[in-house]
């Protein structure tokens, strides 16, 4: 065996890996100087200037109400159990889902029923363990800062949710409505992504809020629906479930007849796929679906009482009510954001090539199932990387809830800004969790990305 | 672009422009120009009139400094409430005279000092005429309108909390969107400050069709801010406010200060105008400045009445703040 001649010796800032190791570490020394320098100019010009500083506020009486609130569950031992459940019920279902493809016939199916009771079941077990050992911190003028940012940011989470789903199940629609052959359909699409797009969306919150639904009739002249639901500018109100003693055997009644429809419904399937019988699934699971919560209900009683709203006084009590203010943010931002990914969802089924299409007309599949099984799956690869903008950008956006009086995180922040005087240290919390927000939703998207992206060989 | 605002001014300026405030007078008399935070729009108080000029009772006050001080020209900073307090801090504006509240917890832990009150001012709630409604107990349950980042909230909560009363707050940034949440009829109430009210009513769709409800549920002393480490510009500001009170106390108006200067035989009124003694040189302004800024704004009851008085679509009555002489609060401590 030959020996390969020694590689000549460079002196260590002539080699290119030397000289990217030496700049990289001189640029985060720069780098971590100017913070350290900006930080301790800060705290000494706040204590030359008698400005309090730190976070102990946080712990401090807010004083103020919040218009909306939900309970915020306090990290306890409770909550570890219900999070580890999810945990662990997702990974059982997952390991018994690949127990269930490796082995054939009815014990694939036991298996595979097994998973889908563990996925659904071990949450909803730890949740009823658990129901009394969680602490909920409801808010109050007496609650912390603390806990009025919480709020505040679970009225952002909320929003940023619901916006994320609903426009892109909007932007499907649209993207499908501009490729129909359809001419008024497709020009009706296409101005609405045309508008939307190039409308403000601070402007289109406005629209929603001061325009659409400040003209809604008042209080007294509520639309109605019978007793049951009412429309007027205060927001919408309809009846509230209240839980009975009957509603934790109904839900897992409930949740085992879905697990048996679900085993049914695969059953069926493979039994199609190997004998070529049409399978029935459908009229049994509905009949378990139905039967299963009728049996409970019949045995431990009622599991829901309804809770009607009622006018008294200046508004409907009981119930539940979406504010105008809720109302109006998602809306809006669900329609403007539904407009960007419109368009993203059409590119990304026109990249699929015709071909694909016109092989799986070939081979007698539906519309429908072209689209499901073939078009959208190839589309998703173009499309999740420019999605994931637009879901960072219905959580940023969410922070212009200020504007029309809905509390989320930055306008509960605001307030306790001022209240506390703490600039710096709110501010710094504002940057800290979007931040973290974007960080997450941008790493879900990554994941999900590698999933659906083109494995090549 | 909040968010960017409050972080260039809150962030940037505290961390960079170290030492921009001691010897603000100075600082003031080399620029030329005087920085001030306002109201965007509170008739009365702050806003614009058809020539674009700003106007109002809070303006004029900053008039007075100005003058005081010898420059030519006010840069003023339109800032919403939540806005205000960090702008004073971190240098960007050199006097807040912008209705803010005068409380102990701004005075100590903000790195501010309050000056002294302008207006005794109170928080007060407004309803529709139409509600039938005719004292605050009977918003039990009554959706509020308000502005964030104010006193305001704290107030209200208190109030419904010490009377075993609900409600839902309906909060916004600025104070026109809250007038037009109320008017549309999305709030039964609206609360901040009587004038405050006042000045909203005049803007409303049918002023008439709106009340003012008898309870005032704070202590509202409003009054301009300035910052903690420049004790000779606290002063300036203070005494120039007490100057304007006292010129009421006696009778020298924006018509008469200098013939006032010329002949007045009243050793304190000497005093006051800079006729004798050093008191204005001592203050680190000139023996000229007191009448400058009698002749510039007018005294007390002048400046009030011009912006706030019943001849004005704010129609408020001196209440609080009539002259002590007149069983009011306005007392401007000696000048000796």
């Amino acid at each position: 065996m030959n020996q390969r001649p020694a590689p000549p010796q460079v002196p260590f800032w002539r080699s290119p890996q030397g000289r990217a190791w030496t700049f990289q570490i001189a640029m985060l020394a720069a780098f971590l100087w100017l913070v350290a320098a900006a930080y301790s100019n800060v705290l000494a010009n706040l204590e030359s200037r008698g400005i309090s500083s730190g976070f102990k506020f946080l712990r401090n009486e807010a004083g103020f109400r919040i218009g909306e609130t939900m309970g915020v569950p306090l990290p306890g031992w409770g909550v570890f159990v219900i999070l580890a459940a999810l945990a662990a019920g997702l990974a059982a279902s997952r390991l018994m889902a690949r127990r269930a493809r490796s082995t054939p016939g009815p014990r694939g199916d036991a298996w595979f029923a097994a998973g889908v009771l563990a996925c659904a079941g071990l949450p909803v077990l730890a949740l009823w363990l658990t129901r009394d050992a969680v602490d909920v911190a409801h808010y109050s003028e007496t609650s912390s800062y603390g806990l009025a940012l919480a709020v505040g940011l679970l009225n952002t989470l909320k929003v940023t949710l619901i916006g994320c789903v609903a426009s892109t199940f909007l932007g499907l629609l649209v993207a499908l409505g501009r490729l129909s052959p359809n001419w008024l359909l497709r020009t009706l699409c296409r101005w609405y992504v045309e508008l939307n797009r190039n409308l403000p969306v601070l402007l289109q919150l406005f629209f929603w809020y001061f325009i659409v639904l400040q003209h809604l009739p008042d209080v007294r002249n509520s639309l109605s629906l019978g007793e049951w639901a009412f429309l007027n500018k205060r927001g919408l109100y309809v009846p509230a479930l209240v839980p009975l003693d009957g509603a934790w055997p109904f839900c897992a009644a409930l949740l085992a007849a879905l697990a048996a429809a679900v085993v049914l419904r695969r059953r069926s399937r493979r039994l199609r796929d190997e004998t070529g019988a049409p399978g029935r699934w459908v009229v049994p699971g509905a009949c378990l679906l139905l039967a299963l919560p009728a049996l409970s209900w019949l045995a431990a009683g009622q599991p829901f009482a309804l809770e009607l709203p009622a006018l008294k006084g200046f508004n409907f009590q009981g119930g539940t009510g979406l504010s105008p203010e809720f109302t109006a943010l998602v809306v809006g931002l669900t329609v403007y954001v539904s407009a960007f990914n419109a368009e993203i969802i059409r590119s990304g089924i026109q990249a699929v090539p015709k071909g694909q299409r016109e092989a799986a007309r070939a081979l007698a599949m539906g519309e429908g199932q072209v689209l499901r099984l073939v078009v959208l799956p190839q589309a998703m690869r173009v499309i999740v990387p420019p999605m994931t903008s637009e879901y960072l950008a219905i959580a940023k956006s969410s922070s212009l809830a200020v504007a029309i009086g809905y509390p989320d995180f930055v306008s509960v922040g605001g307030t306790v800004l001022n209240q506390s005087g703490q600039s710096i240290e709110v501010v710094g919390i504002w940057m800290g969790v979007y931040l973290a927000i974007s960080l997450v939703i941008s790493l879900g998207m990554n994941i999900y990305n590698r999933r659906v992206a083109l494995v090549e060989r | 672009m909040q968010l960017t605002r409050f972080c260039l001014a809150g962030l940037l300026t505290l961390a960079l422009a170290a030492t921009a405030s001691a010897g603000t007078l100075q600082n003031v008399k080399k620029d030329g120009f005087l920085k001030c935070g306002t109201h965007v729009e509170n008739p009365g108080f702050s806003a614009l009139d058809d020539k674009g000029q700003r106007i109002g009772f809070d303006i004029d006050f900053m008039r007075a400094v100005a003058a005081a001080a010898n420059v030519p020209e006010i840069k003023y900073v339109p800032l919403n409430s939540k806005e205000r307090i960090p702008a004073l801090q971190s240098g960007e504006i050199d006097l807040l005279v912008r209705t803010t509240t005068q409380t102990m917890n701004r005075d100590t832990a903000l790195g501010l000092s309050f000056t002294t009150v302008t207006l005794y001012d109170g928080q007060g709630f407004m309803v529709r005429k139409s509600s039938g409604v005719k004292s605050a107990k009977d918003l039990n349950g009554a959706a509020i309108g308000m502005e964030t980042g104010s006193t305001t909230e704290l107030n209200v909560a208190d109030f419904f909390r010490k009377n075993g009363m609900n409600y839902k707050p309906v909060v916004f940034e600025k104070q026109p969107d809250v007038r037009k949440a109320y008017d549309e009829g999305r709030c039964d109430a609206h609360t901040t400050d009587i004038s405050g009210l006042a000045a909203q009513r005049s803007l409303m769709k049918d002023p008439a069709e709106h009340v003012i409800l008898p309870e005032v549920i704070s202590k509202e002393p409003l009054g301009p801010f300035v910052r903690k480490d420049d004790a000779q510009w606290t002063d300036i500001v203070r005494w120039v406010v007490w100057l304007t009170i006292a010129a009421e106390e006696y009778g020298v108006t924006q018509a008469n200060v200098e013939e006032m200067f010329a002949n007045s035989k009243d050793p304190e009124v000497q005093r006051m105008l800079g006729k004798t003694g050093t008191l204005w040189t001592d203050l680190g302004l000139d023996q000229g400045a007191p009448v400058r800024v009698i002749k510039a704004v007018g005294n007390y009851g002048e400046i009030f009445e011009r912006n706030l008085g019943p001849k004005t679509p704010l129609r408020m009555e001196r209440g609080l703040n009539a002259q002590w002489t007149k069983g009011g609060l306005l007392y401007s401590p000696p000048f000796r």
